[in-house]
């Protein structure tokens, strides 16, 4: 699927945002692109990879984010344009490079993407990257829909060489992972040869060394560069205006909030009275235009997600303002017209828009939706997240569940972010106890194992994925064998980083673009760093147990492997090691001891209680036949067979 | 273009179902046979975490006007295609309305508190009463059985789609079905997925 190179100028196509936004970087130029993978934003990279060769860039998911940052930021100080790309936390990751980077300046166009996740459709977080745009002051970028998720980050890299600084364009969920119609522009031949100019005078931007010091000078620089782009964003056609010359309300607003803000007004049939002022520049705030706008009316809607960022910085300009402009009435997050937590939807605008000008709305008559709540609660079954059939992380977490009651030291697992963070849920058996950022189980685990001098006797444990330990275990396996901390680090190989769609990683034998490249050997570099290390397949339960346990008993750092690969890899997806069935005979049910062992505890999706017959039941739809709950049920009525 | 196309602007569609059934794909390929049309077409999805086993959505906004947001409006559904029967109700719930009309698979596919006996799942006479009385009209389509007998359960979604072309609310042509999955599967899986569609489309025009 290389339809965003194939497309010609002028033609238009239904696109992701993400592969708007990745098309935009085609049709700027880039030579190089790299990022790490995190949704929402990961199809970004996918699709640069995807035509790297035909397009020749260089396209590679790094080890981690500042790492994708500084492999970016070397092909601008080359000269070329690049781009880097990963989710709001990786943004953090990235930021002490970041804030360097934001001082020493560019050469060649570079842009960053963060894709924030609002309401944490697929994060344990909504954190905010709108914040560093400020805090490290670059400027900031939103795309309000899919043709400006393309072109915004087109102009984005102009803008960057214009002002020799990096610049953010923002995406969200509801931009990255919808889709729209776009109208391509033309994909440019040349591209620049790299070159790094390092010998010329110590201060010149495009010739000298590339530093933010000495730091007053620099940082005067960057706020000549923010003036700049200021005086750029008074003219841009990505800040739109909509609505009356005098609207009774004016709701400013960006990226997805656009979409609800505008069918807001729709749905309310408020188009004249209500004026929508949609910002693609929003920081630093261009002053001239918003005294404008601001001038149309006494009382502003501000709506946007997440942080008040956008209220701050259109308050803080009219305060300036207000001798010119008079006393607005400011509505949004901070008197609570709009949401301070989660996602927005243009219901929640709706909400805001019949408070503030009295309009009453009824989204669904009131029988319908009372009959279709009664009807929800006794034919809509909650459906709680799951792993998938044929997940290893099930069957792990099966083990190192057992393992712990085996030990019985009141052992816990600290642990971080993949799909193995739902082990806090029944589906990982609970065993989850911390959950934090990537690479913290292993940290936090670091610490724990430092308690014994105080009493602490539980058996500490940690997990990880095999991305995750590249990403930001490694310094934390480091500290624990550094200071004899006393812990169990559990690294679940998936061979892949598989919960953003099997990305590979330095583990792997071949790259982004698909190259052959040398693999890093985890459990060597674990030998190396002077932990003990063991290796077992999680779906061989009684010998990852019996390998635990041992670690477990055990002073220092012990390290255990378990190598299995992800049930929806492209290697072993749709494909059954075994065909699966429940001997009727066998099953006693309810009259087993086992207390449904199968069905109320392990919980496979493709495990089914049948009720009437009153034994388990394979569901062959979904079953994947890895052939775990044979091992579990202590009746031995869970056959396997070796698949056709 | 002329607006009479649509019996609505926007029409809304949602596509829901179970993570991993192939809801996105569903999706693509219903809002690239509307592209084709010359429609603009927006389409919003849950994915990521919620992909596995959780509750899926996809909400399609199509018009011969302009672009809408990607989250359809409380209640203003016009057509829910279901590929799991609960997750119709559970839809209905949030943006149904007494007009919306459902394309519904009947292939159950359990919770896992239901797997666990902590909940119950409706029988499939239940499910269907309910779904019609939320509904102005509701087909009912055996479609993961059938997708069974040729070879893969994500034919099921072909044949929904081809249902919901068989019931004529959109302008959904078998040619441009053609054209549009030709880009995404090899092209020894297409006339499987022609024979699926065209199963689907026979299903609902007989009824």
């Amino acid at each position: 699927m290389s339809y965003i190179i194939e497309g010609q100028k002028g033609t238009r196509h239904l696109l992701m945002g993400n592969e708007a936004i990745a098309r935009g970087a085609l049709e700027a130029g880039i030579s190089v692109a790299a990022g790490y993978p995190g949704t929402p934003s990961s199809e970004i990279i996918e699709n640069l990879a995807k035509v790297s060769k035909k397009e020749q860039i260089y396209v590679e998911w790094s080890v981690n984010e500042k790492v994708a940052m500084e492999v970016a930021a070397a092909a601008s100080f080359a000269g070329l344009r690049s781009l880097c790309v990963m989710k709001q936390n990786g943004v953090n990751v990235a930021s002490d490079f970041l804030l360097h980077l934001a001082g020493s300046g560019t050469r060649g166009g570079m842009v960053l993407v963060p894709c924030d996740d609002p309401g944490a459709l697929s994060s344990i977080n909504e954190g905010e990257s709108r914040h560093f745009a400020r805090l490290v002051e670059i400027p900031l970028l939103e795309p309000g829909d899919f043709q400006e998720a393309k072109d915004i980050t087109k102009w984005a890299f102009e803008l960057s060489e214009e002002i020799r600084s990096l610049v953010m364009v923002r995406s969200v969920t509801r931009l990255s992972h919808a889709s729209g119609n776009v109208v391509f522009g033309g994909l440019p031949k040349k591209k620049a040869r790299p070159y790094f100019k390092h010998d010329g005078f110590i201060l010149d931007p495009m010739e000298g060394v590339v530093i933010s010091a000495p730091v007053d000078y620099k940082h005067g620089q960057q706020h000549e560069k923010l003036q700049k782009a200021i005086a750029l964003f008074e003219d841009s056609p990505f800040n739109t205006y909509s609505g009356p010359e005098n609207p009774e309300l004016l709701i400013i607003t960006s990226s997805a909030s656009h979409f609800y803000s505008k069918e807001a007004i729709q749905l309310i049939g408020g188009q004249d009275r209500i004026g929508l002022l949609k910002m693609g520049t929003t920081w630093p705030i261009p002053p001239n235009l918003m005294e404008e706008h601001l001038s149309r009316t006494e009382k502003i809607l501000i709506v946007e997600e997440v942080i008040p960022f956008l209220e701050e910085s259109v308050k803080i300009l009219a305060a300036e303002l207000a001798p010119k402009i008079g006393i607005k009435t400011f509505f949004g997050k901070r008197n609570g017209f709009i949401p301070m937590v989660g996602e927005l939807n243009p219901d929640l605008v709706v909400a805001a828009l019949s408070r503030i000008l009295e309009i009453d709305y009824e989204a669904v008559p009131e029988d319908y939706s009372k009959r279709a709540e009664e009807l929800t609660l006794v034919g809509a079954p909650n459906r709680e997240l799951t792993f998938c059939p044929g997940c290893p992380h099930r069957a792990s977490f099966w083990s190192i569940h057992n393992v712990l009651e085996m030990d019985n030291r009141k052992g816990f697992v600290c642990g971080d972010i993949g799909c193995y963070s739902m082990a806090v849920l029944p589906c990982g058996f609970g065993t989850l106890k911390t959950l934090h950022a990537m690479g913290s189980g292993t940290g936090v685990a670091s610490g724990f194992g430092k308690l014994t001098q105080f009493g602490m006797d539980q058996a500490v444990l940690s997990v990880c994925g095999d991305s995750t330990f590249f990403h930001a275990t490694m310094p934390a396996l480091v500290n624990a064998v550094h200071h004899k901390s006393n812990i169990t680090l559990v690294i679940l190989d998936n061979s892949g980083t598989a919960m953003t769609g099997f990305q590979p990683h330095p583990g792997l034998p071949v790259d982004a673009g698909g190259n052959d490249v040398p693999i890093v050997d985890i459990p060597s570099v674990c030998r190396a760093i002077g932990a003990k290390v063991k290796i077992s397949d999680p779906f061989d339960l009684q010998e990852t147990q019996e390998t635990l346990l041992e670690l477990l008993q055990e002073e220092g750092v012990k390290v255990l492997v378990l190598k299995q690969i992800c049930a929806l890899s492209p290697e072993k997806k749709g494909k059954k090691k075994y065909k699966m069935s429940v001997d009727i005979n066998v099953c006693l049910g309810e009259n087993c001891g086992c207390n449904r062992l199968c069905t109320r505890i392990f919980k496979c999706p493709g495990l089914v209680w049948d009720k009437e017959k009153g034994a388990a039941r394979i569901d062959e739809v979904i079953c994947a036949g890895c052939g775990v709950c044979a091992s579990i049920c202590p009746s031995g009525a869970i056959e396997k067979k070796e698949a056709a | 273009m002329e607006k009479r196309i649509l019996s609505s602007d926007p029409y809304n569609v949602i596509i829901t179902g179970v993570g991993g059934q192939g809801n996105v794909m569903a999706s693509r390929v219903l809002g690239n046979m509307l592209s084709l049309k010359g429609l603009y077409v927006t389409i919003g999805e849950t994915f990521g975490a919620s992909q596995r086993g959780g509750s899926v959505m996809s909400h399609l906004r199509i018009s011969a006007v302009s672009s809408f947001s990607p989250q359809i409006p409380k209640g203003k559904a016009h057509m829910v295609v279901s590929l799991e029967p609960i997750e119709a109700i559970r839809v209905l719930k949030d943006y149904g309305n007494w007009k919306t009309k459902t394309v519904c698979n009947t292939r159950p596919i359990h919770p896992v508190g239901v797997i666990s006996g902590e909940l119950g799942y409706p029988s499939l006479e239940e499910l269907k009463k309910w779904v019609k009385e939320l509904t102005e009209a509701a087909w009912f389509v055996d479609a993961t059985d059938t997708a069974m007998e040729l070879g893969n359960p994500i034919f099921g979604n072909i044949m929904l789609i081809g249902a919901l072309a068989g019931i004529d609310v959109l302008p959904l042509d078998r040619d441009d079905f053609e054209t549009v999955i030709s880009e995404i599967v090899p092209p020894d899986k297409l006339e499987l997925n022609l024979y699926a569609y065209d199963m689907g489309r026979g299903i609902t025009l007989a009824l």
